[in-house]
C-alpha cells in the first residue's frame, strides 16, 4: 500500500527516457534513408540490383521513420513527461503498462519496416502497413489511450492545460482515422495479404481524410501540444494569450477534418465535396496565424533571448515554419493553384517545409530541453555544437525547399505547355531531365539536415554522460549574460 | 416531423458554426480572464522534477 502510494509520488521518467532514446535514433535512421533516395532521385543507378534496394520499397521505409519513428516517439516521449507534470501526478497503470506501450510501439515500427522492404503494403500513403500490424498497431494506441486519459482524470491540478488538450485531440483522432482508414479483410488467416472493403472513390476519400488528418492531428494537433509547454518553459514565461490558445484549439479541431478533399481536386470526386475541402482548407489560415501569434508572442519583451539561446531558436523558428508552410497548404489547396502544384516536387517541399522546418525543430528543441533534465545533468554538454546544429541544419532546409519550390514549378509549367498546333511542348521524360540540378541540391540538404542530426545526438549522448564541455561562449551569449546577470 | 429532422441535419454546418461561436465567447468572456492567466501558469508551478 505504502509502495502503491509512494509510486504514485515519483514521476515515471524512465519512460520518457526511453521514448526520447528512441526518439534520437529513429530520427537518425529516417534521415539517412531520406538522404539515400534523395540521391536515388537523382542518381537512378543508386536504385540496387535488388527489390529490396529500390526507391519504391525505401520511400515508405522513410515516410514512415520520420514520421511514425521519429515523430510518434517524439509525441510519446513528450506527451508523457508533460501530461504528468502539468496534472501533478504520475502516470495511470503504473511502469508495467508503460513499458508495454514502448515495446508495442517499437514492434509496430519494426513490423511496418520490415514488411515494406520485403513488398508487403497495402499500398495507401502513410497507411502502407497491413492488416496484422494495424491490429497490433491498434491494441497499442488503446493502451496509449488508457495511460494518457487515465493520468488526466486522476490530475491534482483542476484546470487541464492546453497542451494536454491538443495531446488528446491527436491520441483520439488518430485512432478514428486508423481504424477507418483500414478496415480490411485479410485473404487468408496466415496471409499478408488482404483487400481494404472501400473502394473506388468512396476509398479515395477515406485513404485522403485519413492521409491528411494524419498531417493535422498527428504532425500539426501533436507538435503544438509540445509547442505550448516547451516554449513557455525554454523562454520562462507564460504562453502570450491562453485565451488565443482555446481559440486556436477549438478551431483546428472543428476545421481541420473537413480538409482531406483538397488531395482529390479534379478526379471522379463530386465538384462539392472538392469546393468543401478546398473551403475548410482556406479558412485553416485562422489556426495557423492563432497558433504562431501565440508561440512567437510568447517572446515578447525577452526577444533577446533568441541570440544567445540556440535552443529556444530552435522552438522559435519551428513556430515561424509552422506559419509559413500551414499558409502554404490553404494555398495549394486552392484548385486553381493544385491544377499547378500537385503531382509536381512543390507538393514535397511544402510537406518538407513543414516536417523539418516544423516537427524536427520543435523535436529538437524540445529533446535539448529534456536531455539534460531527465538525465540530471549540469547543462547541456555544448551550446556550441547547438549552434551548429541550428545552422547546419536551417541551411539544409532551406537547400532543400528552395530546390523543390523551383523544380515543382517548372516540373507543373512543362506539362502544361502547349506548342502552336496545340500539341504538349515536352515529354515526361524531358521534365524529369530538367529536374536533375534539383534533386541533386535537394540530396545535398538532406545531407546538412542529416549532418545537424548527428551533431545533436552526439550532443546529447555526452550531455547523457554527464559531461559538460568547457568552452567560451559565443560573442553574443557574453552579451546577454553581461546585460542579464540575473539568469 | 420527419421533414424537421431532415432539414436539421442538412445545417450541420450551422451547428456546428453556433457552437463554434458559443466556445469562443466562452473562451473571451471578460470574467473568465482570471481563470486563463491562472491556467497559463501551470507550468510553471511543478517542482524539481523528483516527483508531485
Amino acid at each position: 500500500m505504502a509502495a502503491a502510494a509512494a509510486e504514485r509520488e515519483r514521476y515515471n521518467e524512465d519512460i520518457v527516457r526511453l521514448f526520447t532514446l528512441a526518439t534520437i535514433f529513429w530520427g537518425i535512421v529516417g534521415f539517412l534513408v531520406g538522404t539515400f533516395i534523395a540521391f536515388q532521385l537523382a542518381y537512378p543507378w543508386l536504385n540496387l540490383p535488388y527489390e529490396w534496394g529500390t526507391f519504391g520499397r525505401l520511400r515508405p521505409v522513410h515516410t514512415s521513420a520520420v514520421i511514425f519513428a521519429f515523430g510518434g516517439n517524439a509525441l510519446l516521449a513528450t506527451s508523457l513527461y508533460v501530461v504528468q507534470r502539468t496534472c501533478r501526478t504520475s502516470l495511470f497503470g503504473g511502469p508495467a503498462l508503460a513499458y508495454f506501450l514502448f515495446w508495442g510501439y517499437q514492434l509496430f515500427i519494426v513490423l511496418a519496416a520490415t514488411g515494406y522492404v520485403m513488398g508487403i503494403t497495402q499500398s495507401k500513403e502513410y497507411a502502407e502497413p497491413e492488416w496484422y500490424v494495424d491490429l497490433w498497431l491498434t491494441v497499442v494506441w488503446v493502451v496509449y489511450f488508457v495511460i494518457f486519459f487515465g493520468t488526466i482524470l486522476r490530475r491534482r491540478e483542476p484546470h487541464i492545460y492546453v497542451a494536454n488538450w491538443f495531446y488528446l485531440a491527436f491520441i483520439i483522432t488518430i485512432a478514428m482515422l486508423h481504424i477507418v482508414n483500414n478496415l480490411a479483410i485479410p485473404v487468408s488467416w496466415f496471409g499478408t495479404k488482404s483487400y481494404i472493403i472501400w473502394s473506388g472513390v468512396q476509398d479515395a476519400m477515406i485513404q485522403w481524410w485519413y492521409g491528411h488528418n494524419a498531417v493535422g492531428f498527428f504532425l500539426t494537433a501533436g507538435f503544438l501540444g509540445i509547442m505550448y509547454y516547451f516554449i513557455p518553459k525554454q523562454a520562462e514565461r507564460p504562453v502570450y494569450s491562453y485565451r488565443l490558445s482555446i481559440v486556436h484549439f477549438w478551431s483546428l479541431i472543428f476545421l481541420y477534418i473537413w480538409a482531406g478533399p483538397h488531395h482529390l481536386h479534379y478526379t471522379a470526386l463530386p465538384d462539392w465535396a472538392q469546393v468543401l475541402g478546398m473551403t475548410f482548407s482556406v479558412m485553416l489560415w485562422m489556426p495557423s496565424w492563432g497558433g504562431m501569434i501565440n508561440g512567437l508572442m510568447t517572446l515578447s519583451g525577452a526577444w533577446d533571448k533568441l541570440r544567445w539561446d540556440p535552443v529556444l531558436r530552435f522552438l522559435v523558428v519551428s513556430v515561424a515554419f509552422y506559419g509559413m508552410s500551414t499558409f502554404e497548404g490553404p494555398l495549394m489547396s486552392v484548385r486553381q493553384v493544385n491544377a499547378l502544384s500537385h503531382y509536381t516536387d512543390w507538393t514535397v517541399g511544402h510537406v518538407h517545409s513543414g516536417a523539418l522546418g516544423w516537427v524536427a525543430f520543435v523535436t529538437f528543441g524540445a529533446l535539448y530541453y529534456l536531455v539534460p533534465r531527465l538525465w540530471r545533468a549540469e547543462r547541456l554538454y555544448s551550446i556550441r555544437l547547438v549552434e551548429w546544429h541550428f545552422w547546419i541544419s536551417t541551411l539544409g532546409i532551406v537547400l532543400y525547399v528552395t530546390s523543390m519550390w523551383v523544380s515543382g514549378i517548372m516540373q507543373g509549367l512543362m506539362w502544361r505547355t502547349y506548342d502552336s498546333l496545340g500539341f504538349l511542348q515536352f515529354s515526361f521524360v524531358e521534365t524529369v531531365e530538367a529536374m536533375h540540378p534539383f534533386y541533386v541540391v535537394r540530396a545535398l540538404g538532406g545531407v546538412l539536415f542529416t549532418a545537424g542530426a548527428l551533431i545533436m545526438a552526439y550532443n546529447l549522448w555526452r550531455t547523457m554522460r554527464g559531461e559538460v564541455r568547457e568552452e567560451e561562449a559565443l560573442p553574443a551569449q557574453l552579451g546577454a549574460l553581461r546585460t542579464a546577470p540575473a539568469r | 416531423m420527419e421533414e424537421l429532422v431532415v432539414l436539421a441535419r442538412e445545417l450541420w454546418v450551422v451547428w456546428l458554426f453556433l457552437l463554434f461561436v458559443g466556445i469562443v465567447t466562452w473562451a473571451l468572456w471578460p470574467s473568465q480572464k482570471q481563470r486563463w492567466e491562472a491556467a497559463a501558469r501551470i507550468p510553471f508551478r511543478e517542482d524539481d522534477g523528483h516527483g508531485p
